[in-house]
């Protein structure tokens, strides 16, 4: 097993084990989309794009009682280390799905029946956990696109590393560690609207994981807000 | 940002109050609580609360004027891409003194891609909205440049019985059709035409500046 963790009990890029990665968000930066965000979390940097609510312009794969949300992941062919096929792959469409399914329970689509939104992520650089920095940066973006939301939902990645619980894996983490756990919350509620585990943890692990995943996501949780205040009120106050 | 004060500005899951509200809007209700579902600013009245938004789509509003744009002809009716997420029909009834199928031709009186005045309705959940040409001055619009704005800043341009537009028409001298949707026509010289997109940009981007009206013009200048 590789070794993650030095003596002095820190991490390979230095952090403690409850500490996140350096990050930052943007709000409303297309002028074309209904909404937009921008995520750089540790090596990640990623563009989402919302738009809609829109007429759909065909019957199909519509709702008569609420909107259809859809969701696209891309990773571009400059976002990883070796050139990655522009093509969808069978990663990226499961992860559109998850993010779509971690997204849609915060959504009131009830407001917009036959209409679809549209949830572009574009992935310009990836590290680990683009999964939950993109379920951030979408929720900014729906918030900025006027979607009508109970809560924004934040997500991080918990993990085990040399038999220690570690908050936002990197990528070299995820790949060598032993445990993955993609956790996306609305924290007012306390409601988890996607958690995928890869590894084993018991049950006192598997605890102290989520406690861990929540204090994570409620940092990022103050950075979403703050994208949006900078967005929405800073020239307000100035 | 935890005061329980009106005025203040809200984010998607922000809690606004608790107790007995008998309506609120862009607010959702769990248990006593009510929590914002948009961005916006909070207002609160005595059994009322609710967040004007800041940013979202045109929904059709019934009386609203606003500008579509020709999508269709059909054989009775017009559907009118309204910047919302419906479509809006027209029927030709609204276009034609006394409609008869057989005899008229809806394309002899707005093209596909016509810009058209109108005001909604009917408005039905679900549905597309109804538009009528009954009201003065609707109708198409023949000539001029096409802006567009955010819905939510349609007021402010607007101004106080219109004293925004009043202005901006005559600080710049063209003709200016407001729609509620977000979509503004200007017609007039070229120069004009400049000065009008400027002063749209201003709006968009200064709307929360007070008596911005009487610093148009030297904003424009």
């Amino acid at each position: 097993m590789m070794n993650l963790i030095d003596e002095g009990g820190k991490r390979l890029d230095g952090r403690s084990f409850d500490q996140l990665r350096p990050f930052s968000m943007q709000a409303g930066l297309l002028k074309s989309a209904s909404g937009s965000a921008y995520i750089e979390q540790g090596g990640n940097k990623i563009l989402v794009g919302v738009y809609g609510p829109r007429d759909s312009r065909s019957r199909y794969g519509t709702n008569q009682d609420k909107a259809v949300l859809r969701c696209r992941y891309h990773m571009l062919p400059f976002s990883t280390e070796e050139r990655k096929s522009p093509q969808p792959s069978r990663r990226e469409i499961e992860i559109s799905k998850v993010i779509r399914d971690a997204l849609e329970p915060a959504l009131l689509l009830e407001e917009f029946p036959r209409s679809v939104i549209d949830i572009y992520i574009e992935v310009l650089q990836s590290d680990g956990g683009s999964r939950g920095a993109s379920i951030t940066a979408a929720s900014i973006a729906l918030a900025d696109a006027g979607i009508p939301m109970k809560d924004l939902v934040s997500a991080v990645a918990v993990g085990k590393v040399n038999g220690h619980l570690v908050l936002d894996l990197s990528d070299t983490e995820d790949k060598e560690g032993e445990v993955d756990l993609p956790i996306a919350v609305m924290l007012n509620s306390g409601l988890i609207t996607l958690m995928q585990m890869d590894g084993k943890l018991s049950e006192d692990e598997f605890r102290q994981a989520i406690d861990l995943a929540m204090a994570g996501a409620k940092e990022l949780r103050e950075a979403q807000r703050k994208a949006l205040v900078q967005k929405y009120f800073k020239e307000v106050d100035s | 940002m935890e005061d329980d004060k009106a005025g203040r500005y809200v984010l998607p899951g922000d809690f606004l109050g608790s107790g007995e509200y008998k309506s609120w809007a862009n607010a959702i209700k769990i248990g006593d609580k009510f929590y914002a579902t948009r961005v916006g600013v909070l207002e609160m009245g005595e059994d009322r609360i609710r967040v004007i938004p800041m940013s979202g789509p045109y929904i059709p509003k019934l009386g609203d004027v606003v500008i579509g744009k020709v999508i269709e002809v059909m054989p009775v009716a017009w559907t009118l891409d309204i910047n919302s997420f419906f479509n809006a029909f027209l029927p030709a009834q609204h276009a034609f003194r006394s409609f008869d199928p057989e005899r008229d031709e809806l394309s002899n009186k707005f093209k596909l891609g016509d810009l058209i005045l109108a005001s909604i309705a009917k408005v039905e959940r679900g549905r597309d909205s109804m538009l009528s040409l009954d009201g003065e001055g609707l109708g198409k619009i023949e000539e001029g440049e096409v802006f567009r704005i955010s819905q939510v800043k349609v007021p402010r341009l607007i101004g106080k019985k219109g004293s925004m537009v009043q202005k901006i028409e005559e600080l710049t001298g063209a003709q200016i059709f407001v729609g509620q949707n977000g979509i503004i026509v200007a017609k007039g010289p070229p120069e004009s035409i400049t000065k009008v997109k400027r002063a749209i940009e201003i709006v968009e981007t200064m709307a929360h500046m007070s008596g911005l009206t009487d610093k148009m013009g030297d904003l424009l200048r």
